[in-house]
C-alpha cells in the first residue's frame, strides 16, 4: 500500500474576492521510502497540497478528490482519529525557520510536546528522546534549553527537522526547507534531509521552486503549474529532458555544471504566472508558452504518458508524443 | 532575565522619578506665585502675619532655596499641609488611597480578567456569534464615558429600585463593626465597582482580540496543529502566551492609573478616594495636596511602567537579555 496517495485533489480557497482554485485535479502516489519532489512557482499550489495532506487548510476551504495517507482517507477520520495520525503517519518540515518555532517556547520544549501528544509520559524518557533527536541534526543536546531567537536561521531549520521526525513518522514532507537559508547552509540542510531519509527509510515529498535541488534529494520529480502536475517522471528525464514547455523553462533557468556557455545565457521565463482566480482558457500556460499553437488557447490537455514504457514519465502537452 | 536589565530600568525609573518631582514643583510655582496672598485675598492681613504663613507653607526665600527645602521634607516623607483642612498631605492621602485601591483596583482586576477572556474567544473564532456579540458589547462599553454610566447606574439601581445606596463608603452614622461593616462597605462598592469594571472591560476585549487575530494567523500555529494538539491546546498553549504580550503591558500601565483614573465616578458616587481628594483639592485650590496627589500618580505610572518592563522580560524571552 502507497505512504500517500493524491486521488484527483483538488483545493479551492473561499476568499471575499470569489473562489480560488489553488489546485486543480492532481494524482499523485508516493510509495513507502520512495522521495518525490513537486516543483513549481509560487502560488503553483504546491504548499496547499502539504497542508491539504494534514488537513492543516484553513476553516471553510473546499477540498474535492481523496487523500489516502496508509489507505485510509484523511478527511474521511474523526477529530480523535486525525489527531493521531498528525506528526505520526506525516510529519512536515515547514518553510520558514524563524516563524515556524514558537518564540515564547524553548526548542526541546516544543520537540517534547509532538513526543508527549502522541502518547509518550515518562518525562526523562522524553527529555533523552529530544537530546537524541537534536544530536541527529548536528546540535548539541544542551541547546534543548534556548529559545528560537537564540539560534541560527540554519540551526533553527534543523530543529525543525528534529521536531518532524520526533514521532518517527513514515512520511516527512518538506515544504521549501531551505529557503531563506544561504548557499552553504542550504547544501548541509539537503544532505542532513538526504541521509536521514536513507537511515530510517523515509518516504519523503519534497516541495520546492528549486528545480536543482529536487534532482539531486528525489528519485521522482513532479512539475506544478496553476494548481495542476504538468509533468511527471524520474528526476533524472524531467531535468535533462524536459517534456512540457515549462519544465523546460524551470530546467532552463539553472546554469548546467561544466557547461560554461550554458552560464552566459540564463534562460528565464517571462511574464508571471497566472492568477489562480482567473486563469487563461486552454491550456493555462499558453500565454508565456514560447510554442504555443491555436490549438493551445482551446484544449486543456491532462497528462499523457511519454517516452519508452519503462520511463514512468508523462507531461500535459499538446506537442508531447504519446506513447 | 540579567541583572544588567533589571538596573538599567530601575535606574530609568528612579531618573523618570527625579523628573517628575522637578517639573512638579516648578509647575506650581509658575502657576501660582503666592498662595498665601491668593489664599488669603480679601482678608486684612498684616505683612507679618503673611511673612510667618510663607514661612510655616515654605514659601519664603528664593525659588531654589524652596525646592531644596521641598526636596529635604520629601525625602523625609513630608509633603506639606493642606490649606483646606490644615493637616499634613500624606495623612490626607493615605486615608483616601485605600478606598480607591479598593474601588478602582478591583474594577480593573475584574475588568482584565473578564476582557482577555473575551477577547481570547472572540479572536480565536473571528465573525462567529460569540466575536460579533462580544465585539459590539465592547466597542460600546469602550466609547461610553464612565460619567455617563455611573449616572444611568445610579439613577436606576439606587433611585429607582433602590437595591444599592446612592453613596459613601458606609451607611451614615453607621455604627457596625467587623464583617458587617464589611459587608455595609462591600454594598456601597459594588454600583461603583460595576460601572467601572463595565466601562474599562472593552479595552481589554478588544485589545486581547486584536492581538489575537493578529497571533492566528502565526506559522508556529499551524505547526501545533499539524502536531496533533487539540484546538484548545493550540489556543492556549501556542496562540495566548504569545497575544497576551500588549495585553500585559496595557493591564500593568492601567493599574498605575488605578489611583488617578476616576475622579468622575468616586465624585458621583461620593467615594471618599483619592478622585474625589483631587476634585476638591483643584477647588481649593489647594496647592500643596496637589502637588502631592500629582506625584503621587505620577510615581505610580512610573512604577507601573517599571513592573511592565520587567514582567515583559520574563514573559517574552526575547527582551531581558535571556
Amino acid at each position: 500500500m502507497s505512504i500517500l496517495e493524491l486521488r484527483d485533489l483538488s483545493v479551492t480557497y473561499r476568499t471575499e474576492g470569489g473562489d480560488v482554485p489553488a489546485v486543480r485535479g492532481v494524482d499523485l502516489t508516493i510509495e513507502a521510502g520512495d522521495t518525490v519532489g513537486l516543483a513549481g512557482e509560487s502560488g503553483c499550489g504546491k504548499s496547499t497540497i502539504a497542508g491539504a495532506v494534514l488537513r492543516l487548510l484553513p476553516a471553510g476551504t473546499r477540498v474535492d478528490g481523496q487523500v489516502l495517507l496508509d489507505g485510509e482517507d484523511v478527511y474521511e477520520m474523526k477529530p480523535g482519529r486525525l489527531r493521531a495520525v498528525r506528526w505520526t503517519s506525516a510529519a512536515i518540515v515547514f518553510q520558514g525557520a524563524l516563524h515556524s518555532l514558537n518564540p515564547v517556547h524553548r526548542v526541546g520544549a516544543q520537540i517534547a510536546e509532538a513526543i508527549r501528544v502522541h502518547g509518550s509520559v515518562d518525562g526523562r524518557a522524553i527529555a533523552t528522546r529530544v537530546g537524541a533527536l537534536l544530536e541527529q541534526v548536528g546540535i548539541p543536546a544542551s541547546r534543548a534549553s534556548r529559545y528560537p531567537h537564540q539560534l541560527s536561521g540554519g540551526q533553527r531549520q534543523r530543529v525543525l527537522i528534529a521536531l518532524a521526525l520526533a514521532c518517527e513518522p513514515k512520511l516527512l514532507i518538506a515544504d521549501e526547507p531551505t529557503t531563506a537559508l544561504d548557499v552553504m547552509v542550504q547544501a548541509q540542510v539537503l544532505d542532513l534531509l538526504a541521509s536521514l531519509q536513507r537511515d530510517h527509510g523515509l518516504a519523503m515529498l519534497f516541495i520546492t521552486h528549486d528545480l536543482s535541488v529536487l534532482t539531486h534529494a528525489c528519485r521522482r520529480l513532479a512539475v506544478m503549474y496553476a494548481g495542476r502536475i504538468v509533468e511527471t517522471g524520474l528526476g533524472v528525464d524531467v531535468f535533462r529532458d524536459p517534456q512540457h514547455p515549462y519544465s523546460r523553462a524551470l530546467a532552463g533557468a539553472f546554469p548546467t555544471i561544466g557547461d560554461p556557455a550554458s552560464r552566459l545565457r540564463p534562460s528565464g521565463l517571462a511574464g508571471d504566472p497566472p492568477d489562480p482566480s482567473a486563469l487563461p482558457t486552454g491550456c493555462p500556460f499558453h500565454p508565456r508558452c514560447a510554442v504555443a499553437v491555436d490549438a493551445c488557447r482551446t484544449t486543456d490537455v491532462r497528462l499523457l504518458p511519454v517516452g519508452s514504457a519503462s520511463s514512468e514519465a508523462s507531461a500535459a502537452c499538446v506537442h508531447v508524443e504519446t506513447r | 532575565m540579567r541583572p544588567r536589565f533589571v538596573i538599567g530600568k530601575v535606574l530609568g525609573a528612579l531618573s523618570t522619578l527625579l523628573f517628575v518631582v522637578v517639573v512638579n514643583f516648578f509647575l506650581f510655582r509658575v502657576v501660582n506665585d503666592d498662595p498665601v496672598e491668593s489664599m488669603f485675598r480679601g482678608r486684612n492681613l498684616s505683612a507679618e502675619q503673611k511673612d510667618r504663613l510663607r514661612q510655616q507653607f515654605n514659601l519664603d526665600g528664593s525659588k531654589l532655596q524652596q525646592f531644596w527645602a521641598y526636596l529635604r521634607e520629601l525625602l523625609q516623607g513630608n509633603l506639606g499641609v493642606s490649606l483646606q483642612s490644615r493637616r499634613p498631605v500624606t495623612t490626607e492621602i493615605g486615608e483616601a488611597l485605600w478606598p480607591t485601591i479598593a474601588l478602582v483596583g478591583t474594577a480593573t482586576t475584574l475588568s482584565m480578567v473578564i476582557g482577555v477572556v473575551i477577547g481570547i474567544r472572540a479572536g480565536w473564532r473571528r465573525r462567529s456569534a460569540f466575536d460579533v456579540g462580544s465585539t459590539t458589547f465592547s466597542m460600546f462599553t469602550y466609547s461610553v464615558p464612565d460619567f455617563w454610566l455611573a449616572m444611568l447606574a445610579l439613577g436606576l439601581f439606587s433611585v429607582q429600585l433602590g437595591v444599592f445606596p446612592t453613596g459613601g463608603l458606609e451607611d451614615a452614622g453607621t455604627t457596625a463593626t467587623g464583617i458587617s461593616l464589611l459587608l455595609d462597605q462591600l454594598h456601597h462598592m459594588a454600583l461603583p465597582c460595576l460601572v467601572l469594571a463595565i466601562a474599562y472591560v472593552g479595552e481589554y476585549a478588544i485589545v486581547m482580540r486584536s492581538s489575537m487575530l493578529d497571533t492566528v494567523r502565526e506559522d508556529y500555529l499551524q505547526l501545533a496543529r499539524a502536531k496533533g494538539l487539540r484546538d484548545v491546546e493550540v489556543r492556549r498553549r501556542h496562540a495566548v502566551p504569545n497575544a497576551i504580550l500588549p495585553v500585559v503591558s496595557l493591564s500593568a500601565l492601567n493599574f498605575g492609573f488605578v489611583l488617578s483614573g476616576s475622579i468622575a465616578v468616586e465624585s458621583i458616587f461620593s467615594w471618599p478616594g483619592l478622585g474625589q481628594a483631587t476634585l476638591e483639592a483643584i477647588r481649593g485650590p489647594d496647592f500643596p495636596m496637589l502637588q502631592g496627589l500629582f506625584l503621587l500618580f505620577s510615581a505610580a505610572v512610573i512604577l507601573a511602567n517599571l513592573a511592565v518592563d520587567l514582567l515583559y522580560g520574563f514573559l517574552d524571552p526575547r527582551v531581558g537579555g535571556r
